[in-house]
């Protein structure tokens, strides 16, 4: 063994032996990557690049908060906090400099993700000390006050009459694809971090807060500082893609901005697709984000997928308790140790058995010390 | 005493929960290189005066010495940074993270794993190599405490505090467990051991101590209590009867 060895863990923590070819996952990821890039100019009908547009948001947002709650197991049920700054950031920036909502619109993106990320830091310091159940309820509940502030604040809010952002001065012939690359790359980005927390010793750390907090802090790990820049670097690109969102949509309103479905919309994303790997997250939302949209867009009233959320939860935590990447994952290493025993020249010896099926755990069963 | 000057001194050390007096002036030395056990039945106060060695509690009263420096009071994560490292009853590996990322967070407090450590590791416990890529949770209850074990040693321990390693393991994964502690102590490893399989822990430690409701009762050297009549008649009663 050797140090390089140490380090090479994958996403799906599954032994080398599992994994598939270099080549194979290589050649796949640009394959996913060449398609999303193509989709737009393959599929032009705006309804349908509307419906793009969404997936990219949620897909930035998903992978963002994954980085915190997927693998720190503190499932955060607030992030629409991140999402709602992001989005008056982005409102109030651009009625302030008189930004002409041209192309100069997507440098607020950066903007609006570090102030979402440095309003997270004294925020998650409050909200950080308390333990992963009551963490939940508190995420929610300072929400729900930023909502309230949004309400109140009139002279820097609009409060109940909202903010309106001007209408992008490129063509409306081909209004919705800018919106769609720059999710699509600001998602990219996240999803890099992703990868690279998930691989650095940071995140190691934090997957063994989600695993046993004492144990992690008695091992050495800064428990609150990792927890916290987590926490921050979620909100970043929470934040970012509520600057996205909000000149698409061309407005912001408190309960839109600060709104409780889409923290229910993120766990669901993430859970369906597997909490805490790396792509499973994403996948969830590409699926479920253009799902819930192109609903929405057809029967309207976006109260009917609440019902449709809940249905899916309960579906996903009954047949993938361990959502859609992992279930996969186990079922092929079930057949990569199957084929070994019939084919015995195959490196896998029989007996490391996969871990197929293990106990279900998840929302509010993440600590192992809890 | 073996050493003139203890690696650990612990001076009449009391720990409190709550109301409870769980220690009550509890005093002991472990000597550079030696295996020390300590004895005593259920809630005679061993797992706690573990966790106050390591940092997890703090004594209301006493005192702690590690190499001559007080520890008492020390969280535990800067003794690990003094190369004391505690294997937990109960284990307490991460049960979602593979084995090869359990045994990096036991280097957690250095740069990166050294190499050298865990090719060691790995050499003690060909089971865990054997199981590198698979979630600890999934590991059998032997397996586990290697693990829990190999993970301290990334730590390059020089006192190694054990919390009862044989609980709840078939008497052959017990033998094999203790002759690898026996072989990390040859190495140089100093080795507080708390058990309540007294004959095992005995024949292996140097030297031993009783705890009784929160104080030593007794203490010696691992063979004189072996054989000592009490030590016979309250903590060997089902060995002997049962061999
Ligand atoms: N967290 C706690 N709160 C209150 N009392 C505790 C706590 N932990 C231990 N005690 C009490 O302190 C006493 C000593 O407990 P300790 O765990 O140290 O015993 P032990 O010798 O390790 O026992 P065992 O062999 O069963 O592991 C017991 O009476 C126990 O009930
Ligand atoms: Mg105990």
């Amino acid at each position: 063994m050797s140090a390089t060895d140490v380090s090479n863990r994958t996403a799906t923590d599954s032994p080398a032996s599992y994994d598939l070819p270099r080549t194979v996952r290589f050649g796949s990821l640009l394959l996913v990557v060449a398609a999303l890039v193509v989709f737009p100019l393959v599929f032009t009908n705006p309804t349908i690049t509307s419906v793009g547009v969404f997936a990219m948001i949620y897909l930035l947002a998903v992978s963002g908060w994954n980085i915190f709650s997927g693998y720190s197991g503190y499932i955060a049920l607030g992030h629409a906090l991140f999402f709602g700054i992001g989005q008056y950031s982005s409102a109030m920036l651009t009625s302030r400099f008189k930004i002409p909502a041209g192309w100069d619109l997507f440098a607020l993106l950066p903007v609006a993700g570090a102030i979402a990320g440095l309003a997270a830091v004294p925020i998650g310091w409050m909200l950080l000390r308390v333990r992963k159940h009551t963490f939940i309820v508190l995420t929610i509940a300072v929400m729900f006050i930023f909502q309230l502030l949004a309400f109140n604040l009139r002279s820097w809010t609009g409060g109940s009459q909202g903010m309106q952002l001007p209408f992008p001065t490129w063509s409306g012939a081909y209004f919705n694809e800018p919106f769609y690359y720059i999710g699509l790359l600001a998602a990219a980005i996240a999803l890099v971090t992703s990868w690279w927390v998930r691989r650095s010793k940071f995140g190691l750390g934090l997957l063994a807060i989600r695993d046993d907090e004492d144990r992690a802090r008695s091992l050495g790990v800064r428990t609150t500082r990792t927890k916290l820049v987590a926490f921050a670097i979620s909100a970043v690109f929470v934040g970012a893609a509520g600057a996205i969102y909000a000149p698409f949509i061309g407005s912001v309103f408190p309960q839109f901005a600060f709104d409780p479905s889409f923290d229910l919309a993120l766990a669901v994303m993430a859970f369906t697709g597997g909490l805490g790997t790396l792509i499973g997250p994403a996948l969830g939302a590409l699926v479920i984000g253009s799902l819930q949209q192109y609903f929405l867009l057809q029967f309207g009233g976006a109260n009917v997928f609440l019902i449709v959320y809940g249905l899916l939860f309960v579906l996903i935590l009954r047949l993938l308790p361990q959502g859609i990447v992992p279930s996969i994952a186990a079922r092929w290493r079930q057949w990569v140790t199957y084929r070994a025993r019939n084919t015995p020249s195959t490196g896998v010896p029989p007996d490391s058995a996969p871990d197929v099926g293990r106990p279900f755990d998840v929302v509010l069963n993440q600590g192992g010390s809890a | 005493m073996s050493a003139p000057q203890p690696l650990l001194d612990v001076r009449e050390i009391e720990v409190r929960y709550g109301a409870i007096r769980a220690l009550k002036g509890v005093s002991f030395s472990v000597g550079a290189g030696e295996v020390v056990a300590l004895l005593g039945a259920n809630g005679a106060g061993k797992t706690t005066t573990q966790k106050t060695v390591s940092g997890m509690l703090r004594p209301v009263a006493g005192t702690i010495e590690f190499e001559g420096r007080r520890i008492d009071g020390t969280p535990a994560h800067k003794l690990v940074d003094l190369g004391i490292c505690h294997v937990p009853e109960g284990r307490h590996v991460f049960p979602r993270m593979t084995v090869a990322e359990n045994l990096d967070m036991g280097a957690f407090r250095f740069k990166q794993p050294d190499p050298a450590d865990l090719e060691r590791v790995l050499e003690l416990f060909p089971r865990l190599k054997e199981r590198y890529g698979q979630h600890s949770g999934t590991l059998s209850g032997g397996e586990q405490q290697m693990l829990a074990i190999g993970r301290a040693l990334m730590g390059k321990p020089r006192l190694l505090l054990l919390d009862e390693p044989s609980m709840g393991l078939a008497p052959l994964i017990v033998a094999q467990i203790f002759d690898i502690v026996r072989e990390i102590n040859r190495s140089g490893v100093t080795v507080l051991l708390v058990e309540q399989n007294a004959s095992q822990a005995l024949s292996l430690a140097d030297r031993g101590y009783v705890l009784e409701t929160g104080d030593i009762v007794l203490e010696g050297a691992g063979r004189d209590l072996l054989a000592d009549e009490r030590v016979r008649a309250a903590y060997l009663g089902e060995e002997i009867a049962a061999s």
